[in-house]
């Protein structure tokens, strides 16, 4: 591997623009036209013009990517989250280029991208599940016993849904048919595949994630992180490892998530994710997302690993270079997802140029920026700025440097969450660990926080 | 003769899906308060609207054209 095409933008093609460079490797950007003089593209060896704003066809159209690839003599393509991070046919016509995949195989992209297959998969490798059916619903099967056996509230979600997409509530018998007509043609709609499968519904849990590190052969995890702390299924804050999380519960999750990607010879960055109970002290799977994650950072703050590097390597190489006792964690770190939004108004986008940009620093400080001063904030992609992750020795020292490192953040030039980050962190719930994943839409007080 | 402007930057969609039919097309009746395309700024999607009943006349942004707060997105003759 000597040459590695990045088919992302802004702070997560810093990022691994970063972890390429430190192991040799020459970068070339594949940007958008509006991202051709992006920060990522400054650091970039090389800069690939892959074609307009619209990201359909720019970073979504996997065939001009693919020619950016190939005319800049690429031998690797990381493709970062997001876009076609997660797109089966794209891994393949990459690996049918010629081209390393930075990723797993296209054939566990796909099995994970059908959510009841995945939870299938789950339960075969003995992963908690939540009551639900037996894969995607039969629709000439009557699904009224099904559905009274596994016991109202439930939800119905779309197989090919996924990221909190494709969801609906039933709470009465009476309502079933009805929604699984409604979802069924959602699901076509949205996903271009009618199945739907049923689930138990959980109120009120947090949301605890695994990360795994394959080679096709062995597996390993790299600990856990919480990110209930959600808006509109995003999330905003994360942390690792997950607070208050049951010794026991702590050890299923780990185990049976090496389990699951030793069942399908996962190769590289993986990350289950699951539903916890704090009431009935139990966790059960909920998806898995076959790509590095944004929180990534939180699990190299408390490892002292490069994941990007271990990815990229785990590519090159095929063989993953770490065992399981390698692996120590400590202290607690923490992540803040800093956008361009505006809390005052609905948090609407608020496209601009960034006039004033000034970071925190000090101990435990990292920022993962895909700006600088003078960066424009264009209106055709995710609004996410920043990251700003935060270590310290334990939970309640992490949260005390946390909230010193976001006083110091100035951004001027365009809106941003930061006041909700500062505000949701003062939360006693926060502190003492009783949020969960609705928390801050239930918290009316939270979203009017002063920009 | 009315305008629609764009209140927002970003992409202007004329469907609501690329496989969709388009909210409107030239020529159409339209009433005041109906959609005629959505701006994606961001990733969050707002639906534009006539104020005004009457007939579609043009559009003055492409399908996927880009848009500045604003911009005139079409013209609506009122009646």
């Amino acid at each position: 591997m000597e040459r590695l095409l990045i088919a992302n933008r802004g702070e997560i093609a810093v990022r691994v623009i970063r972890a390429a460079r430190e192991l040799g490797l020459e970068t070339v950007l594949a940007a958008s036209e509006p991202d051709a003089d992006s920060y990522a593209a400054s650091l970039a060896d090389d800069v690939r013009v892959i074609g307009p704003a619209p990201a359909a066809k720019s970073y979504l159209d996997g065939a001009a990517v693919l020619a950016a690839a190939e005319a800049a003599g690429c031998d690797a393509l990381h493709p970062g989250y997001g876009f076609l991070s997660e797109n089966a046919r794209f891994a393949r016509s990459v690996l049918d280029a010629g081209i390393t995949w930075v990723g797993p195989s296209p054939e566990a992209i796909e099995l994970m991208g059908n959510k009841s297959r995945a939870r299938q998969a789950a339960e075969d490798a003995g992963v908690p599940t939540l009551p639900g059916s037996d894969g995607a619903l039969d629709p000439d099967v009557d699904t009224l016993p099904i559905a009274r056996e596994i016991g109202y509230p439930l939800v119905v979600k779309a197989s090919a849904g996924g990221g909190g997409r494709g969801i609906r509530l039933v709470t009465q018998e009476e309502d079933l048919v009805q929604t699984l007509d409604v979802a069924r043609a959602e699901a076509q709609a949205a996903f271009g595949d009618p199945a739907v499968y049923l689930e138990q519904f959980v109120s009120r849990a947090r949301h605890v994630e695994v990360q795994i590190l394959g080679d096709g052969d062995r597996v390993i995890h790299l600990g856990d992180r919480d990110c209930s702390l959600q808006r509109r299924q995003q999330k905003i804050i994360e942390e690792a490892p997950a607070p208050l999380l049951p010794d026991a519960v702590r050890d299923t999750i780990r185990a049976s998530s090496i389990e699951l990607g030793r069942q399908c010879n996962y190769s590289g960055l993986g990350t289950v994710e699951f539903l916890y109970d704090p009431d009935r002290e139990q966790a059960a799977f909920i998806e898995m997302n076959t790509r590095l994650q944004v929180e990534h950072p939180v699990t190299e703050m408390v490892t002292g690993l490069d994941l990007v590097r271990e990815q990229l390597l785990v590519a090159s190489t095929g063989t993953l270079r770490l065992h399981q006792e390698d692996i120590v964690f400590r202290g607690h770190a923490f992540e803040f997802r800093i956008n361009a939004e505006d809390p005052t108004q609905g948090f609407m986008p608020s496209p601009g140029t960034l006039a004033r940009l000034d970071w925190p620093g000090g101990p435990g400080v990292r920022i993962d920026a895909g700006v600088v001063a003078g960066s424009a904030v264009a209106p055709f992609y995710d609004s996410l700025l920043a990251k700003l992750v935060v270590w310290d020795e334990n939970r309640t020292e992490a949260i005390t440097r946390s909230a010193r490192a976001l006083a110091e953040v100035r951004i001027e030039g365009v809106k941003t969450t930061l006041p909700l980050l500062s505000t949701v962190l003062h939360r006693p719930e926060v502190r003492d660990v009783t949020h969960h994943s609705k928390f801050i839409e239930t918290t009316p007080d939270l979203l009017g926080a002063d920009a | 003769m009315a305008d629609i402007v764009s209140p927002l930057p970003g992409i202007f969609y004329r469907k609501p899906g690329p496989d969709k039919d388009p909210y409107a097309n030239e020529g159409d009746a339209i009433e005041a308060g109906q959609t005629i395309g959505v701006v994606e700024i961001m990733k969050q999607f707002s639906e534009i609207r006539s104020d005004v009943a009457g007939t579609l006349e043009s559009f003055a942004v492409e399908d996927s054209g880009t848009v500045n707060p604003g911009d005139v997105i079409a013209t609506v003759s009122e009646g």
